[in-house]
């Protein structure tokens, strides 16, 4: 059965009540105990080709030297039955066959090499994402139990601290009630602020003697004289 | 990454949040450490933020199978699964007989990003309790 499917019986199961695992403590920890055995192979079969890549690269090496000594013997032997010598020619030729014969063998062993590390670096990134999945399942495993316990201190925290647990749409006006509140609160203060900026334009109005003036007692006697007239 | 560095660094934002909003953190203890966080003016929607070795799962409980209208509960459903895609960076989903809204992050996080979460998740979880009230009772 795939994690998936565990995880979606064990809740359907009623496993979903406080205190109660998802899935067996011990299967967890044996597959914990799993994946970290991949994962020393793992590490294991890096080193391995690491060995093997080094054999690859020094086998590559001798390969190119040989190659390079056998075309400058052979530069030789030409050079020598140019000049008649037939003896040096045929001493150059054996060097060169020994040489050929060396060649073949490195060549081989690189070849093999080569295939090794091939089939290593493979076997590398199957256990990896072999690895990465397992790991994946387990965090399924945890996550569920870690949120179901998580539930379980949140509601033991909500029973204990005797606080009433609020229905959502209780919730929902209370904040709404506030947002309402904030939003007057500001709408407030707005209005006050352009109260007191038109009230301080007034001031300096007055001061400047433009606009309506303080009815004075002066004022009202020369209303008082011009009505008499 | 765990609950009590992501305490210190949402108290000490106090009124300076890059998200306006101002969080107030209490862990809860139990077998597995719970971070309640409330949001000035939004106490009543708090969220529970816990760590695993990976992730940080960050859960706001929306309301209980109990206070939906019984005939409605599958158009809820319905509602909820199409909505889970478009909604901003939260989930539906239901613990026990809750039904929550959450939000996971990976363990690699930025404070920045877990404070963005935890705005948006608040943000969400408002206004799909306003949108879902027809299916409450």
């Amino acid at each position: 059965m795939s994690i998936f499917k565990k995880i979606m019986t064990a809740i359907r199961g009623g496993a979903s009540e406080a205190g109660e695992a998802i899935i067996d403590a011990n299967a967890t920890r044996i597959f914990e105990q799993e994946i970290r055995d991949a994962e020393n192979h793992l590490t294991k079969a890096k080193r391995d080709l690491t060995g093997v890549m080094a054999e690859q690269m020094s086998a590559k090496r001798e390969v190119d030297r040989l190659t390079r000594e056998v075309s400058e013997h052979e530069g030789y032997a030409t050079q020598a039955l140019e000049k008649g010598d037939e003896t040096l020619a045929l001493a150059v030729a054996e060097k060169i066959a020994t040489l050929e014969g060396t060649l073949a063998d490195q060549q081989q062993a690189h070849d093999s090499f080569s295939g090794n590390a091939e089939r290593l670096k493979e076997l590398v990134k199957k256990s990896e994402r072999q690895v990465a999945e397992h790991k994946r399942q387990l965090s399924m495993v945890k996550t569920t139990e870690s949120v179901q316990k998580a539930t379980s201190a949140i509601t033991d925290n909500f029973s204990s601290s005797n606080s009433k647990l609020l229905s959502a749409k209780d919730s929902l006006e209370r904040i709404k009630a506030k947002q309402q509140k904030f939003d007057d609160k500001m709408k407030a203060g707005e209005l006050l602020e352009s109260e007191n900026s038109d009230s301080s334009l007034q001031a300096q109005l007055k001061a400047a003697g433009i606009g309506s003036q303080d009815n004075s007692a002066n004022s009202v006697l020369e209303r008082l004289k011009a009505k008499q007239k | 990454m765990n609950i009590h560095t992501i305490a210190d660094h949402l108290n000490s934002l106090a009124d300076n949040s890059d998200t306006g909003m101002s969080f107030d953190c209490q862990p809860i203890s139990g077998e597995v450490d719970v971070l309640q966080i409330s949001i000035s003016d939004r106490e009543e929607l708090p969220i529970f933020v816990s760590v695993t070795e990976d992730q940080i799962i960050c859960i706001s409980y929306l309301w209980g199978a109990e206070e939906v209208k019984p005939e409605c509960i599958h158009a809820m459903h319905e509602s909820m699964l199409e909505m889970n895609i478009p909604m901003p960076l939260s989930s539906f989903s239901k613990i026990g007989d809750k039904y929550v809204v959450f939000g996971a992050l990976s363990i690699s996080s930025s404070f920045l990003d877990i404070e963005h979460e935890l705005a948006v998740l608040s943000n969400n979880a408002i206004e799909v309790i306003d949108d879902m009230s027809d299916y409450l009772l």
